[in-house]
Protein backbone atom coordinates (compact mmCIF):
# COMPACT_ATOMS: atom_id res chain seq x y z
CA UNK A 1 0.00 0.00 0.00
CA UNK A 2 2.73 2.23 0.99
CA UNK A 3 4.07 2.15 -2.55
CA UNK A 4 0.69 3.54 -3.81
CA UNK A 5 1.37 7.30 -2.11
CA UNK A 6 4.06 7.66 -4.44
CA UNK A 7 2.31 7.11 -7.91
CA UNK A 8 -0.35 9.27 -6.76
CA UNK A 9 1.45 12.47 -7.91
CA UNK A 10 2.99 12.25 -11.76
CA UNK A 11 2.71 15.45 -12.60
CA UNK A 12 5.21 16.25 -9.60
CA UNK A 13 7.37 13.48 -9.85
CA UNK A 14 10.02 13.35 -11.98
CA UNK A 15 9.08 11.76 -15.88
CA UNK A 16 9.36 8.82 -15.70
CA UNK A 17 10.58 6.70 -18.62
CA UNK A 18 7.49 7.24 -21.49
CA UNK A 19 5.97 4.17 -21.52
CA UNK A 20 3.72 5.35 -24.81
CA UNK A 21 4.48 8.36 -27.01
CA UNK A 22 2.70 9.75 -29.79
CA UNK A 23 4.04 12.78 -31.66
CA UNK A 24 1.80 15.22 -34.35
CA UNK A 25 -0.08 12.29 -34.75
CA UNK A 26 -3.37 13.04 -37.21
CA UNK A 27 -5.77 10.15 -39.10
CA UNK A 28 -7.70 11.02 -41.98
CA UNK A 29 -10.10 8.41 -42.74
CA UNK A 30 -11.08 8.14 -46.50
CA UNK A 31 -9.89 10.82 -49.21
CA UNK A 32 -11.01 13.52 -51.22
CA UNK A 33 -14.31 15.16 -50.23
CA UNK A 34 -15.54 12.59 -47.91
CA UNK A 35 -12.23 12.41 -46.02
CA UNK A 36 -12.85 13.06 -42.44
CA UNK A 37 -10.20 13.95 -39.78
CA UNK A 38 -10.63 11.88 -36.90
CA UNK A 39 -7.47 13.29 -34.73
CA UNK A 40 -5.61 16.08 -35.12
CA UNK A 41 -2.09 16.96 -34.69
CA UNK A 42 -2.12 15.05 -31.25
CA UNK A 43 0.89 14.83 -29.44
CA UNK A 44 0.99 12.94 -26.09
CA UNK A 45 3.29 11.34 -23.78
CA UNK A 46 2.55 8.30 -20.82
CA UNK A 47 5.15 7.66 -18.16
CA UNK A 48 5.83 4.07 -17.17
CA UNK A 49 3.07 2.92 -14.68
CA UNK A 50 1.35 5.76 -15.39
CA UNK A 51 -2.59 5.60 -15.79
CA UNK A 52 -3.96 8.27 -17.94
CA UNK A 53 -7.62 8.91 -19.46
CA UNK A 54 -8.69 9.85 -22.32
CA UNK A 55 -11.89 12.14 -22.00
CA UNK A 56 -13.77 13.11 -24.94
CA UNK A 57 -17.80 13.04 -26.44
CA UNK A 58 -18.75 10.35 -28.24
CA UNK A 59 -16.73 9.95 -32.07
CA UNK A 60 -14.22 12.09 -30.63
CA UNK A 61 -11.90 9.50 -32.18
CA UNK A 62 -11.12 8.15 -28.80
CA UNK A 63 -10.96 4.68 -29.69
CA UNK A 64 -9.27 5.80 -32.93
CA UNK A 65 -6.38 6.74 -30.94
CA UNK A 66 -6.08 3.21 -29.33
CA UNK A 67 -6.23 1.43 -32.20
CA UNK A 68 -3.03 4.02 -33.42
CA UNK A 69 -1.66 2.80 -30.27
CA UNK A 70 -1.95 -1.23 -30.68
CA UNK A 71 -0.98 -0.56 -34.98
CA UNK A 72 -4.42 -2.01 -35.49
CA UNK A 73 -4.40 1.42 -37.80
CA UNK A 74 -1.51 2.69 -39.45
CA UNK A 75 -1.46 6.36 -38.50
CA UNK A 76 -2.11 9.35 -42.19
CA UNK A 77 1.10 11.70 -40.34
CA UNK A 78 2.78 11.36 -37.31
CA UNK A 79 4.54 9.03 -35.26
CA UNK A 80 3.35 6.48 -32.16
CA UNK A 81 5.96 4.96 -29.93
CA UNK A 82 5.03 2.28 -27.79
CA UNK A 83 6.92 -0.16 -25.40
CA UNK A 84 6.28 -3.65 -26.53
CA UNK A 85 2.87 -4.77 -28.58
CA UNK A 86 -0.02 -3.08 -26.21
CA UNK A 87 -2.57 -5.29 -24.82
CA UNK A 88 -6.18 -4.20 -25.19
CA UNK A 89 -9.45 -4.24 -23.32
CA UNK A 90 -12.92 -3.41 -25.13
CA UNK A 91 -15.93 -2.50 -23.99
CA UNK A 92 -17.40 -5.84 -24.80
CA UNK A 93 -15.50 -8.72 -22.65
CA UNK A 94 -15.28 -10.63 -26.15
CA UNK A 95 -14.20 -13.60 -23.96
CA UNK A 96 -13.96 -16.46 -26.32
CA UNK A 97 -17.11 -19.09 -25.86
CA UNK A 98 -15.68 -21.42 -26.20
CA UNK A 99 -13.46 -21.56 -23.92
CA UNK A 100 -13.50 -21.75 -20.32
CA UNK A 101 -12.65 -18.64 -17.88
CA UNK A 102 -9.05 -20.36 -17.43
CA UNK A 103 -8.70 -21.24 -21.35
CA UNK A 104 -9.57 -17.77 -21.69
CA UNK A 105 -6.99 -16.37 -19.92
CA UNK A 106 -4.25 -19.27 -21.06
CA UNK A 107 -4.63 -18.31 -24.45
CA UNK A 108 -2.56 -15.88 -24.60
CA UNK A 109 0.44 -17.34 -22.69
CA UNK A 110 -0.10 -20.38 -25.19
CA UNK A 111 0.44 -18.22 -28.40
CA UNK A 112 3.73 -17.19 -26.70
CA UNK A 113 4.79 -20.71 -26.05
CA UNK A 114 5.04 -20.32 -22.21
CA UNK A 115 4.93 -24.14 -20.72
CA UNK A 116 2.80 -25.85 -19.56
CA UNK A 117 3.60 -25.87 -15.84
CA UNK A 118 4.24 -22.12 -15.59
CA UNK A 119 1.42 -21.46 -17.74
CA UNK A 120 -0.72 -23.34 -15.25
CA UNK A 121 0.48 -21.06 -12.08
CA UNK A 122 0.10 -18.14 -13.79
CA UNK A 123 -3.26 -18.52 -15.07
CA UNK A 124 -3.98 -19.41 -11.17
CA UNK A 125 -2.10 -16.15 -9.99
CA UNK A 126 -4.17 -13.60 -12.14
CA UNK A 127 -7.17 -15.42 -11.67
CA UNK A 128 -6.64 -14.83 -7.74
CA UNK A 129 -5.42 -11.18 -8.40
CA UNK A 130 -9.31 -10.55 -10.36
CA UNK A 131 -11.25 -12.63 -7.97
CA UNK A 132 -12.28 -15.52 -9.64
CA UNK A 133 -10.12 -17.99 -8.76
CA UNK A 134 -13.28 -20.01 -8.32
CA UNK A 135 -14.55 -19.44 -11.37
CA UNK A 136 -12.00 -20.74 -12.95
CA UNK A 137 -13.58 -24.18 -14.66
CA UNK A 138 -17.04 -21.82 -15.39
CA UNK A 139 -17.34 -21.25 -18.99
CA UNK A 140 -17.59 -17.40 -19.88
CA UNK A 141 -21.98 -17.27 -20.77
CA UNK A 142 -22.49 -18.47 -17.52
CA UNK A 143 -20.56 -15.15 -15.58
CA UNK A 144 -21.93 -11.51 -15.07
CA UNK A 145 -21.22 -8.89 -17.00
CA UNK A 146 -19.09 -7.83 -14.33
CA UNK A 147 -17.20 -10.72 -13.69
CA UNK A 148 -16.66 -11.30 -17.64
CA UNK A 149 -14.86 -7.89 -17.66
CA UNK A 150 -12.72 -9.19 -15.05
CA UNK A 151 -11.95 -12.15 -16.58
CA UNK A 152 -11.05 -9.95 -19.67
CA UNK A 153 -9.01 -7.90 -17.70
CA UNK A 154 -6.98 -10.90 -16.54
CA UNK A 155 -6.63 -12.39 -20.10
CA UNK A 156 -5.07 -8.68 -20.88
CA UNK A 157 -2.85 -9.01 -18.25
CA UNK A 158 -1.79 -12.43 -19.36
CA UNK A 159 -0.61 -10.53 -22.34
CA UNK A 160 2.22 -9.20 -20.00
CA UNK A 161 2.55 -6.11 -22.17
CA UNK A 162 3.66 -3.08 -20.56
CA UNK A 163 0.67 -1.25 -21.69
CA UNK A 164 -2.46 -1.83 -21.10
CA UNK A 165 -5.35 0.15 -23.48
CA UNK A 166 -8.87 0.39 -22.23
CA UNK A 167 -11.52 1.00 -24.78
CA UNK A 168 -14.49 2.19 -22.91
CA UNK A 169 -14.57 -1.46 -20.64
CA UNK A 170 -16.85 -0.45 -18.35
CA UNK A 171 -19.47 1.25 -20.36
CA UNK A 172 -21.66 -1.34 -20.93
CA UNK A 173 -21.88 -2.32 -16.74
CA UNK A 174 -24.75 -1.15 -14.25
CA UNK A 175 -23.14 1.74 -12.40
CA UNK A 176 -22.42 -0.47 -9.15
CA UNK A 177 -20.69 -3.23 -11.02
CA UNK A 178 -18.89 -0.36 -12.46
CA UNK A 179 -18.33 0.91 -8.91
CA UNK A 180 -16.68 -2.08 -7.50
CA UNK A 181 -14.85 -2.84 -10.99
CA UNK A 182 -13.02 0.98 -10.35
CA UNK A 183 -11.76 -0.57 -7.03
CA UNK A 184 -10.73 -3.57 -8.74
CA UNK A 185 -9.03 -1.56 -11.66
CA UNK A 186 -6.83 0.72 -8.82
CA UNK A 187 -6.13 -1.95 -6.77
CA UNK A 188 -4.63 -4.53 -9.97
CA UNK A 189 -2.97 -1.52 -11.02
CA UNK A 190 -1.03 -0.53 -8.70
CA UNK A 191 -0.03 -4.06 -7.72
CA UNK A 192 1.20 -4.29 -11.42
CA UNK A 193 2.53 -1.32 -12.03
CA UNK A 194 1.23 -1.24 -15.81
CA UNK A 195 0.87 1.53 -17.89
CA UNK A 196 -2.71 2.27 -18.64
CA UNK A 197 -4.50 4.95 -21.40
CA UNK A 198 -8.36 4.43 -20.46
CA UNK A 199 -10.47 5.85 -22.74
CA UNK A 200 -14.15 6.96 -21.08
CA UNK A 201 -16.47 9.95 -21.90
CA UNK A 202 -17.56 9.29 -17.97
CA UNK A 203 -16.04 12.36 -16.50
CA UNK A 204 -16.56 10.99 -13.10
CA UNK A 205 -14.58 8.02 -14.19
CA UNK A 206 -12.15 9.64 -15.29
CA UNK A 207 -12.19 11.55 -12.30
CA UNK A 208 -11.85 8.43 -10.09
CA UNK A 209 -8.98 6.45 -12.20
CA UNK A 210 -6.69 8.68 -13.65
CA UNK A 211 -3.19 10.21 -12.84
CA UNK A 212 -3.71 12.77 -15.88
CA UNK A 213 -7.30 13.43 -17.69
CA UNK A 214 -6.84 14.00 -21.37
CA UNK A 215 -9.62 15.62 -22.90
CA UNK A 216 -10.10 15.64 -26.63
CA UNK A 217 -12.48 17.98 -28.85
CA UNK A 218 -14.56 16.30 -31.16
CA UNK A 219 -14.06 16.35 -35.18
CA UNK A 220 -10.96 17.03 -35.29
CA UNK A 221 -10.14 15.37 -32.31
CA UNK A 222 -7.56 17.74 -30.54
CA UNK A 223 -6.40 18.19 -27.19
CA UNK A 224 -7.97 20.32 -25.72
CA UNK A 225 -6.68 20.46 -22.55
CA UNK A 226 -4.95 18.38 -19.67
CA UNK A 227 -5.99 18.00 -15.85
CA UNK A 228 -3.54 16.55 -13.67
CA UNK A 229 -5.17 14.66 -10.75
CA UNK A 230 -3.86 15.07 -7.70
CA UNK A 231 -5.87 13.33 -5.62
CA UNK A 232 -4.75 10.46 -2.65
CA UNK A 233 -5.32 7.12 -3.96
CA UNK A 234 -7.04 4.76 -3.00
CA UNK A 235 -10.25 7.06 -3.78
CA UNK A 236 -13.72 6.55 -4.41
CA UNK A 237 -16.29 7.80 -6.87
CA UNK A 238 -17.94 9.80 -4.43
CA UNK A 239 -15.19 11.92 -2.89
CA UNK A 240 -15.48 15.09 -3.01
CA UNK A 241 -12.33 15.82 -4.22
CA UNK A 242 -13.52 13.50 -7.33
CA UNK A 243 -16.72 15.66 -7.57
CA UNK A 244 -14.31 19.21 -7.23
CA UNK A 245 -12.46 17.94 -10.60
CA UNK A 246 -15.25 16.39 -12.31
CA UNK A 247 -17.01 19.65 -12.44
CA UNK A 248 -14.34 21.48 -13.53
CA UNK A 249 -13.79 19.03 -15.95
CA UNK A 250 -17.28 19.20 -17.26
CA UNK A 251 -17.44 23.13 -17.56
CA UNK A 252 -14.86 22.47 -19.89
CA UNK A 253 -15.77 19.97 -21.54
CA UNK A 254 -19.52 22.00 -21.89
CA UNK A 255 -16.94 24.64 -23.41
CA UNK A 256 -15.62 22.56 -25.61
CA UNK A 257 -18.94 20.93 -27.15
CA UNK A 258 -20.58 24.89 -27.51
CA UNK A 259 -17.53 26.07 -29.31
CA UNK A 260 -17.61 23.39 -31.83
CA UNK A 261 -21.81 23.23 -31.66
CA UNK A 262 -21.83 19.24 -31.82
CA UNK B 1 4.50 -8.42 -6.99
CA UNK B 2 2.47 -7.35 -3.78
CA UNK B 3 -0.87 -9.55 -5.03
CA UNK B 4 -2.17 -9.29 -1.54
CA UNK B 5 -3.04 -5.79 -1.27
CA UNK B 6 -6.19 -4.99 0.73
CA UNK B 7 -8.59 -4.00 -2.69
CA UNK B 8 -10.08 -1.35 -0.41
CA UNK B 9 -13.88 -1.75 1.00
CA UNK B 10 -16.06 -2.89 -1.93
CA UNK B 11 -20.15 -2.63 -1.81
CA UNK B 12 -19.97 -6.04 0.18
CA UNK B 13 -17.67 -4.82 2.45
CA UNK B 14 -19.91 -1.62 3.16
CA UNK B 15 -22.87 -3.28 4.00
CA UNK B 16 -21.02 -5.77 6.18
CA UNK B 17 -18.07 -5.41 8.32
CA UNK B 18 -15.06 -6.84 6.92
CA UNK B 19 -14.59 -9.87 8.66
CA UNK B 20 -10.74 -12.34 8.68
CA UNK B 21 -11.59 -15.09 6.95
CA UNK B 22 -15.14 -14.64 5.04
CA UNK B 23 -15.86 -16.78 2.47
CA UNK B 24 -14.13 -16.20 -0.38
CA UNK B 25 -16.68 -17.17 -2.40
CA UNK B 26 -18.76 -14.53 -0.86
CA UNK B 27 -15.91 -11.45 -1.77
CA UNK B 28 -15.58 -12.78 -5.21
CA UNK B 29 -19.33 -12.31 -6.02
CA UNK B 30 -20.00 -8.98 -4.91
CA UNK B 31 -22.86 -6.74 -6.07
CA UNK B 32 -25.11 -7.19 -8.56
CA UNK B 33 -22.96 -9.76 -9.95
CA UNK B 34 -24.65 -12.23 -7.10
CA UNK B 35 -27.94 -11.34 -8.44
CA UNK B 36 -26.81 -12.28 -12.31
CA UNK B 37 -25.15 -16.00 -11.30
CA UNK B 38 -28.02 -18.41 -10.15
CA UNK B 39 -27.21 -21.80 -10.27
CA UNK B 40 -30.66 -24.00 -11.75
CA UNK B 41 -30.60 -27.57 -10.80
CA UNK B 42 -31.33 -29.38 -13.97
CA UNK B 43 -34.01 -32.31 -13.98
CA UNK B 44 -33.77 -35.60 -13.21
CA UNK B 45 -32.63 -38.14 -16.22
CA UNK B 46 -35.50 -40.02 -16.11
CA UNK B 47 -37.64 -36.85 -16.78
CA UNK B 48 -35.42 -35.80 -19.28
CA UNK B 49 -35.71 -39.33 -21.50
CA UNK B 50 -39.14 -39.04 -20.97
CA UNK B 51 -39.41 -35.60 -22.17
CA UNK B 52 -37.56 -36.44 -25.38
CA UNK B 53 -39.07 -39.50 -25.89
CA UNK B 54 -42.74 -39.40 -25.55
CA UNK B 55 -43.13 -36.86 -28.36
CA UNK B 56 -41.17 -38.80 -31.07
CA UNK B 57 -43.28 -42.06 -29.79
CA UNK B 58 -46.60 -40.56 -30.70
CA UNK B 59 -45.15 -39.15 -34.12
CA UNK B 60 -44.14 -42.64 -34.84
CA UNK B 61 -47.34 -43.59 -33.33
CA UNK B 62 -48.93 -41.54 -35.55
CA UNK B 63 -47.20 -42.22 -39.10
CA UNK B 64 -48.18 -45.69 -38.52
CA UNK B 65 -51.63 -45.06 -38.21
CA UNK B 66 -51.81 -43.07 -41.15
CA UNK B 67 -50.34 -46.04 -43.48
CA UNK B 68 -52.36 -48.45 -41.47
CA UNK B 69 -55.49 -46.65 -42.80
CA UNK B 70 -54.56 -45.87 -46.09
CA UNK B 71 -53.75 -49.79 -46.55
CA UNK B 72 -57.95 -50.45 -45.00
CA UNK B 73 -59.19 -47.82 -47.79
CA UNK B 74 -57.95 -50.48 -50.30
CA UNK B 75 -56.50 -47.91 -52.33
CA UNK B 76 -53.83 -50.27 -53.50
CA UNK B 77 -53.77 -53.92 -53.17
CA UNK B 78 -51.97 -54.73 -50.23
CA UNK B 79 -49.07 -57.16 -52.42
CA UNK B 80 -48.36 -53.28 -53.35
CA UNK B 81 -48.43 -51.72 -50.36
CA UNK B 82 -48.35 -54.33 -47.24
CA UNK B 83 -49.51 -52.62 -43.23
CA UNK B 84 -47.31 -51.67 -41.19
CA UNK B 85 -47.78 -54.62 -39.17
CA UNK B 86 -46.43 -57.21 -41.74
CA UNK B 87 -43.22 -55.04 -42.75
CA UNK B 88 -42.72 -54.60 -39.33
CA UNK B 89 -43.04 -58.63 -39.10
CA UNK B 90 -40.72 -58.74 -42.13
CA UNK B 91 -38.23 -56.35 -40.87
CA UNK B 92 -37.83 -58.55 -37.28
CA UNK B 93 -37.38 -61.54 -39.67
CA UNK B 94 -34.53 -60.08 -41.65
CA UNK B 95 -32.77 -58.49 -39.07
CA UNK B 96 -32.16 -62.23 -37.97
CA UNK B 97 -30.31 -62.65 -41.18
CA UNK B 98 -26.41 -62.18 -41.56
CA UNK B 99 -27.52 -60.82 -44.91
CA UNK B 100 -29.08 -57.79 -44.00
CA UNK B 101 -26.19 -57.20 -41.42
CA UNK B 102 -23.92 -57.52 -43.86
CA UNK B 103 -25.66 -55.34 -46.49
CA UNK B 104 -25.63 -52.53 -43.49
CA UNK B 105 -21.76 -53.13 -43.12
CA UNK B 106 -20.90 -52.84 -46.73
CA UNK B 107 -23.06 -49.89 -46.97
CA UNK B 108 -21.41 -48.30 -43.40
CA UNK B 109 -18.28 -48.84 -44.83
CA UNK B 110 -19.02 -46.96 -48.43
CA UNK B 111 -20.80 -44.33 -46.19
CA UNK B 112 -18.18 -43.93 -43.43
CA UNK B 113 -14.92 -43.96 -45.86
CA UNK B 114 -16.41 -41.69 -48.84
CA UNK B 115 -17.65 -39.40 -46.28
CA UNK B 116 -14.23 -38.65 -44.83
CA UNK B 117 -13.11 -38.14 -47.45
CA UNK B 118 -15.45 -35.22 -48.43
CA UNK B 119 -15.21 -33.98 -45.02
CA UNK B 120 -11.00 -33.74 -46.07
CA UNK B 121 -11.81 -32.17 -49.11
CA UNK B 122 -14.53 -30.18 -47.86
CA UNK B 123 -11.96 -28.51 -45.11
CA UNK B 124 -9.15 -28.06 -47.34
CA UNK B 125 -11.12 -26.08 -49.53
CA UNK B 126 -13.06 -23.88 -47.34
CA UNK B 127 -10.05 -22.78 -45.20
CA UNK B 128 -8.38 -21.90 -48.97
CA UNK B 129 -11.41 -20.34 -49.95
CA UNK B 130 -11.84 -18.02 -46.32
CA UNK B 131 -8.19 -16.85 -46.46
CA UNK B 132 -7.31 -16.03 -49.65
CA UNK B 133 -9.69 -13.38 -50.97
CA UNK B 134 -8.95 -14.09 -55.39
CA UNK B 135 -9.85 -18.05 -54.51
CA UNK B 136 -13.15 -16.92 -53.30
CA UNK B 137 -14.24 -14.68 -56.50
CA UNK B 138 -13.08 -17.53 -58.48
CA UNK B 139 -14.54 -20.36 -56.85
CA UNK B 140 -17.11 -19.41 -54.01
CA UNK B 141 -20.37 -19.34 -56.20
CA UNK B 142 -18.82 -22.55 -57.77
CA UNK B 143 -18.89 -24.39 -54.71
CA UNK B 144 -22.50 -22.85 -54.05
CA UNK B 145 -23.51 -23.93 -57.57
CA UNK B 146 -21.67 -27.51 -56.75
CA UNK B 147 -23.70 -27.84 -53.97
CA UNK B 148 -27.59 -27.39 -55.50
CA UNK B 149 -26.35 -29.65 -58.27
CA UNK B 150 -27.98 -33.37 -57.86
CA UNK B 151 -25.42 -35.91 -57.41
CA UNK B 152 -27.27 -38.66 -59.14
CA UNK B 153 -26.29 -36.39 -62.92
CA UNK B 154 -22.76 -37.28 -61.51
CA UNK B 155 -23.29 -41.11 -62.28
CA UNK B 156 -23.31 -41.16 -66.12
CA UNK B 157 -20.04 -39.73 -65.65
CA UNK B 158 -18.91 -41.35 -62.95
CA UNK B 159 -19.61 -44.47 -64.87
CA UNK B 160 -17.83 -43.80 -67.50
CA UNK B 161 -14.77 -42.32 -65.41
CA UNK B 162 -14.54 -45.27 -63.57
CA UNK B 163 -17.09 -48.16 -64.92
CA UNK B 164 -19.54 -49.93 -62.28
CA UNK B 165 -16.83 -49.93 -59.54
CA UNK B 166 -16.39 -49.01 -55.77
CA UNK B 167 -14.52 -46.02 -57.02
CA UNK B 168 -17.52 -44.62 -58.86
CA UNK B 169 -19.44 -44.90 -55.85
CA UNK B 170 -17.62 -42.95 -53.77
CA UNK B 171 -16.94 -40.17 -56.69
CA UNK B 172 -20.02 -39.47 -56.69
CA UNK B 173 -20.57 -39.62 -52.70
CA UNK B 174 -17.60 -37.19 -52.40
CA UNK B 175 -19.16 -34.43 -55.09
CA UNK B 176 -22.37 -34.86 -53.03
CA UNK B 177 -21.17 -33.94 -49.68
CA UNK B 178 -18.01 -32.01 -49.60
CA UNK B 179 -19.67 -28.47 -51.22
CA UNK B 180 -21.72 -28.62 -48.19
CA UNK B 181 -18.97 -29.13 -45.72
CA UNK B 182 -16.79 -26.24 -47.63
CA UNK B 183 -19.58 -23.87 -47.45
CA UNK B 184 -20.47 -24.97 -43.51
CA UNK B 185 -16.58 -24.02 -42.64
CA UNK B 186 -16.67 -20.85 -44.95
CA UNK B 187 -20.12 -20.21 -43.63
CA UNK B 188 -18.95 -20.26 -40.44
CA UNK B 189 -15.70 -18.16 -40.84
CA UNK B 190 -17.75 -15.05 -42.56
CA UNK B 191 -20.12 -15.00 -39.88
CA UNK B 192 -17.25 -14.80 -36.82
CA UNK B 193 -17.69 -11.68 -34.57
CA UNK B 194 -15.20 -9.17 -35.78
CA UNK B 195 -14.43 -7.71 -31.74
CA UNK B 196 -13.17 -12.13 -31.31
CA UNK B 197 -10.74 -11.84 -34.64
CA UNK B 198 -9.57 -8.37 -33.35
CA UNK B 199 -8.81 -9.88 -29.97
CA UNK B 200 -7.28 -12.84 -30.98
CA UNK B 201 -4.85 -10.18 -33.09
CA UNK B 202 -4.30 -7.83 -30.31
CA UNK B 203 -3.49 -11.35 -28.02
CA UNK B 204 -0.94 -12.22 -30.53
CA UNK B 205 -3.01 -15.19 -32.89
CA UNK B 206 -1.60 -14.58 -36.51
CA UNK B 207 -1.19 -16.51 -39.13
CA UNK B 208 -1.63 -20.47 -38.52
CA UNK B 209 -2.13 -19.89 -34.73
CA UNK B 210 -4.89 -17.46 -35.18
CA UNK B 211 -7.03 -20.35 -37.33
CA UNK B 212 -6.11 -23.41 -34.80
CA UNK B 213 -6.90 -20.83 -31.54
CA UNK B 214 -9.72 -18.72 -32.70
CA UNK B 215 -11.00 -18.71 -36.49
CA UNK B 216 -12.09 -22.41 -36.27
CA UNK B 217 -13.09 -22.75 -33.16
CA UNK B 218 -15.45 -19.67 -33.34
CA UNK B 219 -16.40 -20.95 -36.92
CA UNK B 220 -17.41 -24.65 -35.39
CA UNK B 221 -21.20 -24.16 -34.79
CA UNK B 222 -21.68 -23.28 -38.79
CA UNK B 223 -19.34 -25.59 -39.47
CA UNK B 224 -21.11 -28.36 -37.73
CA UNK B 225 -24.55 -27.55 -40.27
CA UNK B 226 -22.44 -28.12 -42.95
CA UNK B 227 -21.19 -31.33 -41.44
CA UNK B 228 -24.84 -32.54 -41.42
CA UNK B 229 -25.96 -31.46 -44.41
CA UNK B 230 -22.82 -32.82 -46.19
CA UNK B 231 -23.76 -35.73 -44.44
CA UNK B 232 -27.42 -35.81 -45.42
CA UNK B 233 -26.04 -35.26 -49.17
CA UNK B 234 -23.46 -38.01 -48.91
CA UNK B 235 -26.09 -40.92 -47.10
CA UNK B 236 -28.59 -39.85 -50.16
CA UNK B 237 -25.98 -40.02 -53.16
CA UNK B 238 -25.00 -43.39 -51.56
CA UNK B 239 -28.30 -44.99 -51.71
CA UNK B 240 -28.98 -43.19 -55.28
CA UNK B 241 -25.09 -45.16 -56.09
CA UNK B 242 -26.20 -48.54 -54.83
CA UNK B 243 -29.17 -48.72 -56.64
CA UNK B 244 -27.37 -47.85 -60.09
CA UNK B 245 -23.27 -49.52 -59.14
CA UNK B 246 -24.43 -52.80 -58.57
CA UNK B 247 -20.75 -55.13 -57.79
CA UNK B 248 -21.73 -58.35 -58.00
CA UNK B 249 -20.98 -60.64 -54.68
CA UNK B 250 -20.89 -57.33 -52.73
CA UNK B 251 -24.51 -57.19 -50.97
CA UNK B 252 -25.41 -53.68 -49.99
CA UNK B 253 -28.36 -52.03 -48.72
CA UNK B 254 -28.94 -50.49 -52.63
CA UNK B 255 -28.79 -53.56 -53.76
CA UNK B 256 -31.36 -55.35 -51.21
CA UNK B 257 -33.77 -52.38 -52.09
CA UNK B 258 -33.38 -53.02 -55.95
CA UNK B 259 -33.87 -56.83 -55.78
CA UNK B 260 -36.89 -56.86 -53.52
CA UNK B 261 -38.48 -54.30 -56.43
CA UNK B 262 -37.18 -56.91 -58.94
CA UNK B 263 -38.88 -59.87 -57.33
CA UNK B 264 -41.80 -57.15 -56.52
CA UNK B 265 -41.78 -58.42 -52.31
CA UNK B 266 -42.86 -55.06 -51.52
CA UNK B 267 -42.74 -56.13 -47.83
CA UNK B 268 -39.41 -56.74 -48.27
CA UNK B 269 -38.39 -53.40 -49.76
CA UNK B 270 -40.61 -51.24 -47.44
CA UNK B 271 -38.08 -53.36 -44.41
CA UNK B 272 -35.08 -52.06 -46.52
CA UNK B 273 -36.07 -48.87 -46.68
CA UNK B 274 -37.01 -48.72 -42.76
CA UNK B 275 -33.56 -49.55 -42.03
CA UNK B 276 -32.42 -47.17 -44.25
CA UNK B 277 -34.51 -44.44 -42.56
CA UNK B 278 -33.21 -45.69 -39.17
CA UNK B 279 -29.70 -45.47 -40.17
CA UNK B 280 -30.23 -41.91 -40.97
CA UNK B 281 -31.92 -41.07 -37.95
CA UNK B 282 -29.83 -42.59 -35.28
CA UNK B 283 -26.44 -41.11 -36.95
CA UNK B 284 -28.66 -37.81 -36.92
CA UNK B 285 -29.72 -37.44 -33.55
CA UNK B 286 -27.14 -39.52 -31.93
CA UNK B 287 -23.33 -38.39 -33.58
CA UNK B 288 -24.47 -35.41 -35.09
CA UNK B 289 -26.78 -34.60 -32.36
CA UNK B 290 -24.49 -35.18 -29.43
CA UNK B 291 -21.61 -33.27 -30.75
CA UNK B 292 -24.08 -30.13 -31.70
CA UNK B 293 -25.90 -30.08 -28.07
CA UNK B 294 -22.17 -30.16 -26.56
CA UNK B 295 -21.11 -27.00 -28.91
CA UNK B 296 -24.20 -24.97 -28.07
CA UNK B 297 -24.27 -26.02 -24.66
CA UNK B 298 -20.83 -25.11 -23.83
CA UNK B 299 -21.45 -21.55 -25.19
CA UNK B 300 -24.71 -20.97 -23.72
CA UNK B 301 -26.60 -21.39 -26.79
CA UNK B 302 -29.02 -23.67 -25.30
CA UNK B 303 -32.14 -22.87 -24.77
CA UNK B 304 -33.33 -24.20 -20.87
Amino acid sequence: MSGALALSAPEQAPVLRPAVRVTSLTKVFGSGRTAVTALDDISLTVGQGELVCILGASGCGKSTLLNLVAGLERPTRGSVECAGQPSFMFQEAALFPWLSVERNVELPLRLRHVPGAARRARVAELLDLVQLGSFARRQPHELSGGMRQRVALARALAHEAEVLLMDEPFGALDAMTRDILHDELERIWLATGRTILFVTHNVREAARLGDRIVLLTSRPGRVAETFPVDITRPRRIEDADVAALARRVTASLREEVARHGA
Amino acid sequence: MALDLPHGADIVGRLRPAVPGTARGRREVAGLDALETTAVPGPSIARRAWAAMWPKALAIAIVLAAWEAVVWSGWRPQYVLPPPSAVLERLRAELGTPELWGAVLTTLRRAVWAFGLAMAIGITVGMLVSRFRVLRTAIGSLIMGLQTMPSIAWFPLAILLFRLSEEAITFVVVLGAAPSVANGLIHGVDHIPPVLTRVGRVLGARGLAAYRYVILPAALPSFMGGLKQGWAFAWRSLMAGELIVVIANRTSLGQLLQVNRELADSQGMLAIMLVILMIGVVLDSLVFGTIERGIRRRRGLLAT
